[in-house]
């Protein structure tokens, strides 16, 4: 399926999401609260087929954080990235999506662990590969006058 | 009539080494008891394995057959702590991993040896110093004999350090205890 398709099928799902082209995928941004029954639509359509999410990341930024997803159909091999952001980003709230694609459960607990994140419904929000009161080392406020020379 | 062996009088521990008389059926062995002692252990080093990361790769090429530290008694990496003299920390620490270190370290037996080996296990690293999960050296956990540098260091350089650590064995005062330090008056 062309992007241009692709572009006019997420506008049908969900009229109010911002849909661009980047250099190598199309990009969805959908609003927070939407984000969870966007991502359900565009698996279980039967012309998306969205089956496979490749790759879930995070992102920090001055105002609020990101949280990325990359699809892809196995059936027909197109892709796309989808954006959320959370409105607040001292304490960020976003709806799980590992009862979709259940590939998100751990990818999920990295980004709670690295940027605090926290993903509603999710069946087990534990750090991932730090231990309980470390703080989010990937959000570009955080400062560790110990371990990390500041030069 | 036993063959005397010869010693190298180069060598720096000259003095030290056991005269080794080999007679038909045996060989007699003469030395001060903790001389004799050192000399055993430099020369059956079990190295415990710990390679958490590039390094261990070249710890294997210095045991693999092309450089092969069995020539100096070093050849059974064990897996095991309890069966090991020495463990080469191939590869950085990080906060995780050092009280796994710090345990292996307890369990290995006395007499026990640490070589650190390439730039993580000295200093932190060259990639990941600046960074909120690795230990900046593994001398900040456990102490530490011998430093190997490098990035990962050759086999060549792996080889060096064993002969550095088994120097440092042999003037070990195994038997005598502790020098008494001689205090100014």
């Amino acid at each position: 399926m062309s992007n241009e398709e692709l572009k006019n099928k997420i506008l049908a799902i969900c009229p109010d999401a911002e849909v661009t082209e980047g250099k190598q995928f199309l990009n969805a941004r959908v609003p927070g609260n939407k984000l969870h029954e966007v991502a359900l639509k565009l698996r279980d359509s039967k012309d998306l087929a969205f089956d496979y999410l490749t790759c879930l990341t995070g992102a920090d930024f001055p105002e609020y954080m990101t949280v990325i997803y990359h699809l892809e159909s196995t059936l027909y091999r197109h892709m796309m990235v989808l954006r959320a952001n959370t409105a607040d980003r001292e304490n960020p709230v976003l709806d799980t999506v590992s009862d979709i694609w259940a590939t998100a459960d751990f990818h999920e607990r990295e980004v709670y662990d690295l940027l605090g994140v926290r993903f509603a419904n999710h069946p087990d929000l534990r750090r991932l590969l730090l231990w309980e009161g470390w703080g989010y080392p990937l959000r570009k406020d955080y400062v560790d006058e110990v371990r990390i020379v500041d030069r | 009539m036993g063959i005397k062996k010869k010693k190298d009088p180069n060598d720096p521990f000259y003095a030290e080494y056991p005269i080794v008389e080999s007679h038909e059926g045996g060989s007699i062995i003469l030395a001060n008891l903790e001389a004799l002692i050192n000399w055993s252990r430099k020369n059956s080093l079990w190295p415990l394995t710990f390679g958490t990361r590039c390094c261990a790769i070249e710890f294997m090429a210095a045991g693999a057959s092309r450089h092969d530290f069995a020539r100096f008694g070093a050849e059974v990496a064990r897996a095991t702590p309890r069966q090991a003299d020495v463990i080469f920390i191939s590869g950085s620490v990080s906060y995780k991993m050092a009280p796994v270190l710090k345990r292996l370290y307890d369990q290995m037996a006395d007499p026990k040896w640490v070589v650190a080996m390439g730039a993580c296990a000295i200093s932190g690293g060259p990639f990941f110093y600046n960074s909120y999960a690795i230990v900046k050296g593994a001398d900040h956990v456990i102490p530490v004999d011998v430093y190997i540098p490098g990035c990962p260091p050759r086999p060549e350089a792996i080889l060096f350090g064993i002969m550095q650590l088994q120097k440092k064995i042999m003037k070990e005062r195994s038997l005598r205890g502790k020098k008494e330090k001689k205090v100014q008056p």
